[in-house]
C-alpha cells in the first residue's frame, strides 16, 4: 500500500527514507512539538513550496526544460483566490471561484507560451519566460485597481480558517483548535495530495517520455514521440501544481502581493530549492524546499551569533552577516551544478548504492 | 556592421557581398514618425537626444554580451553583475576624487570620471577573467547547466557587492561641469547625455575598427560564422574567446560607471534589473551581430522615451513590442548570424 501510494518510487536509500520521514513527522506535529506562530509559518511555507518546487522539477528535473516564468503562474494562482475574495466576500464559492479561474488564465497562457517557444533552443526559452515573467510583473503592478499594485492585497478567508473561528473551548494537548490549525492541516493534506499526484505523474509512462526527451529529444522524437507536444504537456502540467501552490499560500497568508508571489527573487529560490535538493526527483524538491526554508529562517540566527563572535574581523564579520545567507546558498548552488549534479538525494542515493 | 558587411575587398577577392542596409533606416524613420506625435520639435531634440544617450549607454553594455553568445553560444545571465561592479566602483573612485568633481571645471570632471572608468575597466576585466575560469569554463557546452551556473554567479556576485558596499542605494552625484543643460533653440538637451552619447560614439567607432580592420577582428568574425572552421585553420578559438569574455566585462563596467551616472544612484540590484533589457536588445539585434546590436540599443532608447512621453504606462512593455514587431519582421533579428 505503501509503495502504491508513492507510485513504486520508493527513496532509495536509508539516510534518504529517515531524513524524508523526519520532515514528514516534523510537519505532520509541528503545531504541538513546537510552539509558536513562527514554526507554524514556517512549516506552512515549506509545505506550498514543496508543491511549488516539485512542480518546477517536473520541468527542469524531468523534462530538461529552464524557464524563468515559473513564479508567474504562482503569482497567478495567489492573485486569483486575493482577487475573487477581494470582490465577492470570503466564502467558500469565492476561493473555488478564484482557484478556478487562475487554473484556466495558467493553464491557456503556458499552452501558449510552450506551443510558441518549446521549438527553440533552450537558451532562446529562458530568455523568452524571462521577457514574459518580467512584463506579467510589471503588468501585475500596474493593474492596481485589481491587484492592489505594489501594497497587495490584504482579505479575510472563509470563517473555518479565520483565526477567530475555534473548534473547542477547551485545547488538545495544549493547542487551541483555532482556525489557523485547521487551515494548516488543510494545507498539509493538499500539498501532500498534490505531491503524491505530481510523483504518479512522473513515474507514469508519460513520465518516463519527459524523462526520455531529456535524455535526448532527437532520440526520444525518432521513437515517434511528439517531442513539443510532450514538453508542452510538461508545461501545462506544472503551471497547473504551480498556480494551486500559490493559491494555498495565498490562503495561508490572508495576503498577496508582487513580492510574495511574482518576485524574481522567488524564481532564484526555487531554482536553487531543486538544484540543492536534486533535479530529476521529486524528493529532492521536499528536501531542497525545507532546507533552503529552514535556513532562510533559522541559519539567520545562527549568522547572527557568528557575526557576533567575529565582530573584531571587518571581512569575516560582513560575510556572516545574517542578511548574507543568500551569498552561502549561491556558492551551495554552484558546487552543486559542478560536483553532484543530481543534488543531495542523488548523493545519497549513489552512496545507498555502492554500499549494497 | 559586423558579420554580415564585408571589409574593404581585395581586387582579387570575392565579390562582395551586398551589405543589408535596411534596419540603418529604422532609427530616421522612428525619429521622424515620433516627430509628429511628439507635436513639439523642441520636445521632440529633448527625448531623442534622451534616447540616443541611453541606447548608447546600453549597446556599450549589451556589445560584449552577444559576441560573446555568438562566438561560442554562451549567454552569460551573469553579466548584470559587471555592471553593479563598475558602477560601484564608480562611486568609490568619484567618492575619493571629491575637490575634482566638486570643481566647475570640464577638465578636472572629465578626468574624474575617466579614472572611474579605467578602475571599472580594469577590476570587471580581471574579475571577468576570473567568471569565465571558475563558472563558465567547467560548464562549457552544457546549455542547461551553464544557464544555472550563470545565474548562481550572477547571486554570489550580488551578494558579495554587497559584502563590500552594503546592501543600500548610494548616490552617485553627476560631477559638477556635467550638470545642467544645453539650450538649442528651444530645446533643452542636459550635458550629460551629450557626453554619454560621444563615449558611446566613441566605444562604438573602436568596436567597429577592431572587427573590421585587424586579424583580431577578422578572427572574431570568422568565429561567429564559423568556429570549427577558424579551429582547423589552426587558430586557438578558446584563447579569442576568452580575450573576448573580459573584453565584454570590461566593457559591461564602463556601461555601468555610465549608466550609474546616468540613474545618480546605484543599488546591488541594477546589474539584475537590466539583464532582461539587454536580452531584448541582443534579441532584437540577432544574436551575435554587434551591428544589430547597436541599432537594436538605439530603437529601445528611443522607443522607450518616446514611449515614455506619449503614454507612460504603455512604456514598461514597449520593448517586448518593440521585440516582438521586430521579430514578426526579421524573426531571427535585424542582422541573423550564419550558422543559427
Amino acid at each position: 500500500m505503501f509503495r502504491r501510494l508513492l507510485s513504486g518510487d520508493l527513496p532509495r536509500s536509508r539516510v534518504l527514507a529517515f531524513v524524508l520521514a523526519v520532515i514528514c513527522l516534523g510537519l505532520l506535529f509541528t503545531p504541538f512539538v513546537f510552539p509558536g506562530a513562527r514554526a507554524l509559518n514556517v512549516a506552512a511555507k515549506i509545505c506550498t513550496f514543496v508543491v511549488l518546487v516539485s512542480s518546477f522539477d517536473l520541468l527542469l528535473g524531468y523534462t530538461g526544460i529552464i524557464s524563468f516564468a515559473h513564479t508567474m503562474f504562482f503569482g497567478i494562482g495567489a492573485y486569483g483566490v486575493a482577487i475573487a475574495i477581494t470582490r465577492m466576500g470570503p466564502t467558500w464559492p469565492a476561493v473555488a471561484a478564484g482557484v478556478g479561474a487562475a487554473l484556466v488564465a495558467s493553464l491557456v497562457l503556458s499552452l501558449v507560451i510552450g506551443l510558441f517557444s518549446l521549438r527553440v533552443k533552450a537558451l532562446y526559452y529562458a530568455m523568452i519566460t524571462l521577457a514574459v515573467a518580467t512584463a506579467f510583473q510589471t503588468l501585475a503592478s500596474q493593474l492596481s485597481d485589481f491587484t492592489g499594485g505594489e501594497d497587495g492585497l490584504s482579505f479575510k478567508v472563509p470563517a473555518m480558517l479565520s483565526p477567530g473561528f475555534s473548534l473547542s473551548s477547551r485545547p488538545f494537548l495544549g493547542v487551541s483548535l483555532d482556525g489557523r490549525l485547521i487551515s494548516y492541516y488543510l494545507l498539509l493534506a493538499v500539498s501532500a495530495v498534490l505531491f503524491l499526484l505530481m510523483l504518479r505523474i512522473v513515474n507514469s509512462p508519460f513520465g518516463r517520455v519527459l524523462q526520455a526527451i531529456r535524455e535526448n529529444a532527437f532520440r526520444a522524437e525518432a521513437l515517434g514521440y511528439r517531442t513539443v507536444l510532450y514538453r508542452t504537456a510538461s508545461n501545462v502540467i506544472s503551471a497547473g501544481f504551480a498556480t494551486l501552490a500559490g493559491a494555498l499560500l495565498a490562503l495561508w497568508l490572508r495576503y498577496n502581493g508582487p513580492d510574495t508571489s511574482l518576485s524574481f527573487e522567488i524564481m532564484i529560490n526555487i531554482l536553487l530549492m531543486v538544484v540543492i535538493g536534486g533535479m530529476g526527483t521529486l524528493y529532492g524538491a521536499v528536501l531542497g524546499a525545507t532546507l533552503f526554508i529552514v535556513t532562510e529562517n533559522y541559519l539567520q540566527d545562527l549568522m547572527k551569533l557568528a557575526s557576533n563572535g567575529l565582530a573584531g574581523i571587518p571581512v569575516l564579520r560582513d560575510l556572516v552577516n545574517p542578511d548574507r545567507w543568500l551569498l552561502w546558498l549561491g556558492l551551495l548552488f554552484i558546487l552543486s551544478v559542478y560536483r553532484f549534479p543530481f543534488g543531495i538525494v542523488g548523493k545519497l542515493r549513489l552512496k545507498a548504492r555502492r554500499a549494497t | 556592421m559586423s558579420a554580415s558587411s564585408p571589409t574593404a575587398p581585395a581586387s582579387d577577392a570575392l565579390p562582395a557581398v551586398r551589405p543589408d542596409r535596411l534596419p540603418l533606416f529604422l532609427i530616421p524613420v522612428l525619429a521622424l514618425v515620433a516627430l509628429p506625435l511628439v507635436k513639439s520639435f523642441s520636445t521632440w531634440v529633448t527625448l531623442t537626444f534622451a534616447g540616443l544617450a541611453m541606447g548608447m549607454i546600453i549597446f556599450i553594455i549589451a556589445s560584449g554580451l552577444t559576441i560573446v553568445f555568438g562566438l561560442m553560444d554562451v549567454l552569460n545571465f551573469g553579466h548584470g553583475v559587471f555592471i553593479t561592479l563598475g558602477a560601484f566602483l564608480a562611486t568609490a573612485v568619484l567618492g575619493t576624487m571629491t575637490d575634482w568633481t566638486g570643481r566647475d571645471s570640464l577638465l578636472f570632471n572629465l578626468l574624474a570620471v575617466l579614472a572611474a572608468m579605467l578602475v571599472a575597466v580594469a577590476v570587471t576585466g580581471v574579475v571577468g577573467l576570473a567568471f569565465e575560469r571558475v563558472i563558465i569554463r567547467p560548464v562549457y557546452g552544457q546549455p542547461l547547466k551553464q544557464i544555472m551556473i550563470t545565474m548562481g554567479g550572477a547571486i554570489v556576485g550580488e551578494e558579495l557587492i554587497k559584502v563590500v558596499w552594503g546592501p543600500q542605494a548610494i548616490p552617485l552625484p553627476l560631477p559638477v561641469a556635467f550638470r545642467g543643460s544645453i539650450l538649442f533653440g528651444e530645446a533643452a538637451v542636459e550635458r550629460y547625455r551629450l557626453i554619454a552619447v560621444v563615449i558611446g560614439l566613441i566605444v562604438f567607432a573602436a568596436m567597429f575598427w577592431v572587427l573590421a580592420r585587424t586579424k583580431i577582428g577578422l578572427l572574431i568574425r570568422a568565429g561567429v560564422q564559423d568556429g570549427e572552421m577558424v579551429e582547423s585553420l589552426g587558430y586557438r578559438i578558446r584563447r579569442l574567446f576568452v580575450g573576448v569574455f573580459v573584453t565584454g566585462a570590461a566593457l559591461a563596467g564602463l556601461g555601468g560607471v555610465l549608466w550609474g551616472l546616468y540613474q545618480q544612484s546605484v543599488i546591488p540590484q541594477m546589474g539584475e534589473l537590466v539583464i532582461v533589457l539587454l536580452f531584448i536588445v541582443i534579441i532584437i539585434g540577432g544574436m551575435g551581430s554587434v551591428g544589430g546590436c547597436f541599432i537594436g540599443a538605439l530603437l529601445v532608447g528611443l522607443v522607450s522615451n518616446y514611449a515614455g512621453f506619449l503614454a507612460p504606462k504603455v512604456a514598461l512593455f514597449s520593448n517586448i513590442l518593440l521585440m516582438v514587431i521586430v521579430l514578426l519582421w526579421r524573426p531571427e533579428g535585424l542582422y541573423p548570424v550564419g550558422k543559427r
